[in-house]
């Protein structure tokens, strides 16, 4: 196959599977992404754990399995 | 197929107390797991603890035929090893080491297996939230549903898969291989930066590849090798062999967790069926594990031991093409048939840009968050805060994890509901069976001695005890044994089992 084809048969493919929406069309991100995006920083801004320097210093596990 | 598909999940969890004056991690698992048996109000509290059968338990025992001297520390005889929980969902949860443990029922296909390990993220919370209730109230506990400390510790996620004893262990080592190596770009779950002494890179794509060290081996906790060898089935010995896949990530997309072991699974089948044989194997799978979790393009090719380059993507589509190919109409249920078709979408995306996938698979979604949060403040990729968003894409809680929040927020893709999630806490599996023991821990529980994986015991009216064996993980479903179960007695139900093993 041609890669042109190629990209045809995969947009094709891709367009039929049901429910799965790619995110990204032509290197844009999803619109509704990108919307909410702001709000989702400033949220992380708040949830983030304070002194994010001390907190992953501090995080030491004993190695499992 | 011979051998039906039956599969599970055991998931380690980090944890870490905020604000104590040290860090106890085996207190803190063990607040954790005993947590769970006071919060829970499907089973009478004052009903005898079940302990779990360890008799049956050989983790040394090597898929290359012979029993292994310990080289690695066995948690069996220290003390945590009494924090045990039998569920009633058909799984485990347990201390192990110094980590929370839950592992699945047995399951029948990838959906349900996504569901129970999805399960025992509930699992996990709920006793996360009654454990913290008994701490000061500056104190918090944190879980983490991923794998490493970025301080060269890891902590595991391991899949389990029954086989058939007739495989020959090199024939699975050969086909698995490269299959293992390359699912990464689906299965990983995404890390800032790198440790154990690999090769420095700002974001890659596991987070457990830099800790494999070898090929082949049965330790799981130091030299880690690509496949391991432990062998212990959990079932008759002489049928099946258990094969213990240590090499994935934790995953909290539900995509991810439904495709690493729906593809696997498939993989696995086709080695079984004896058409997956040397024809991928990689000159160094080890270095190419950390070179494929390293190229975010997923395109650079790998070498294979015949010169041939392949890229990780390609190397997927040949497993897949294998499988469209020689997989039976039996074989194809529609569960199969979905994981087939799921498999080609993220393979399709990814080959024409991964970012395609940013609602889809752990790693994508992560570095999308990530990029956008470091575009706000313009953090370096060594700053602190993007190592802290990475653990915090991890963090159960609802309102502090970052995964979750984007789950809620509509911006991953879901492929289940939550109310079935909820159900999977309390009921097992009905097609395994883990059927029989959460049934059986249901309506028996104060009749029940202890269980594993394999084995029950029941209180005899006498005060001795009734092994029964369930050496077959397929039987013990709902379709052979739900009525009798619903209808009987334990006295009844011993009597009968007894009575049909003597006939």
């Amino acid at each position: 196959m041609s890669t042109e084809k190629q990209q045809e048969h995969l947009k094709r493919h891709i367009d039929e599977t049901e429910d799965m929406q790619p995110d990204v069309e032509n290197g844009e991100m999803d619109e509704a992404f990108v919307e909410d995006l702001d709000s989702l920083l400033d949220e992380i801004d708040e949830i983030l754990e304070e002194d994010s320097q001390e907190f992953v210093e501090s995080y030491i596990q004993r190695g499992g399995q | 197929m011979e051998i039906p598909i039956i599969m599970g999940t055991e998931t380690e969890y980090g944890i870490s107390v905020k604000n104590a004056r040290e860090q106890d991690p085996v207190a803190a698992s063990t607040l954790v797991v005993n947590a769970y048996k006071s919060c829970r109000d499907d089973i009478p509290s004052t009903a005898t603890a079940v302990t779990w059968d360890y008799d049956q338990e050989r983790p040394l025992m090597d898929a290359r035929g012979f029993m292994a001297e310990a080289e690695t520390p066995i948690s069996e005889t220290d003390t945590s090893s009494a924090v045990n929980d039998i569920l009633i969902n058909g799984g485990r949860y347990y201390v192990d080491h110094a980590h929370p443990e839950y592992c699945t029922p047995e399951c029948a296909n990838a959906r349900d297996l996504l569901l129970y390990e999805k399960a025992g993220e509930l699992i996990l919370e709920v006793s996360r939230v009654a454990a913290e209730r008994l701490l000061l109230d500056n104190q918090e506990i944190i879980i983490y549903k991923n794998n490493t400390d970025y301080k060269g510790h890891s902590y595991g996620a391991h899949e389990n898969f029954l086989m058939s004893r007739k495989v020959p262990f090199d024939a699975i080592v050969d086909g698995l291989m490269p299959f293992l190596v390359t699912r990464i770009i689906i299965t990983g779950s995404g890390k800032v930066g790198t440790e154990n002494g690999s090769e420095e890179a700002d974001y890659q794509i596991s987070q457990r590849a830099d800790f494999f060290e070898k090929e082949v081996g049965l330790s799981t906790m130091v030299n880690r090798p690509l496949i391991n060898t432990r062998d212990e089935p959990h079932a008759d010995d002489k049928l099946y062999r258990r094969l213990h896949v240590i090499v994935g990530d934790s995953n909290m997309s539900e995509l991810s967790i439904y495709l690493k072991v729906g593809i696997t699974s498939i993989a696995l089948q086709l080695i079984e069926k004896g058409v997956v044989g040397k024809q991928f194997t990689l000159k160094e799978p080890v270095a190419a594990i950390k070179s494929i979790s390293r190229d975010l393009s997923c395109k650079e090719p790998i070498e294979l031991a015949d010169g041939q380059q392949l890229s990780p993507i390609e190397v997927q589509r040949a497993y897949l093409k294998l499988a469209q190919q020689y997989l039976t109409p039996e074989e194809r249920t529609p569960i199969v048939e979905d994981v087939l078709e799921k498999w080609q979408y993220v393979l399709d995306n990814l080959e024409i840009d991964p970012r395609r996938l940013s609602r889809h698979l752990d790693w994508i979604i992560k570095k999308k968050l990530l990029d956008a949060y470091r575009q706000r403040h313009g953090y370096e990729w060594d700053d602190a805060h993007l190592r802290m968003m990475d653990l915090q894409y991890h963090d159960i809680r609802p309102d502090k994890g970052l995964y979750i929040r984007l789950l809620k927020n509509g911006h991953v893709q879901r492929l289940l509901n939550h109310e079935e999630i909820v159900h999977a806490m309390h009921y097992p599996p009905v097609d395994t069976r883990a059927y029989f023991r959460g049934t059986c821990l249901r309506r028996f529980q104060k009749h029940i001695y202890s269980a594993s994986w394999n084995s029950m015991i029941f209180i005899g009216k006498s005060g001795g005890l009734d092994k029964i064996m369930m050496d077959r993980p397929h039987f013990g479903t709902q379709k052979v044994v739900g009525e009798l179960l619903n209808n009987c007695t334990a006295e009844e139900l011993i009597k009968k089992i007894r009575g049909n093993a003597s006939r």
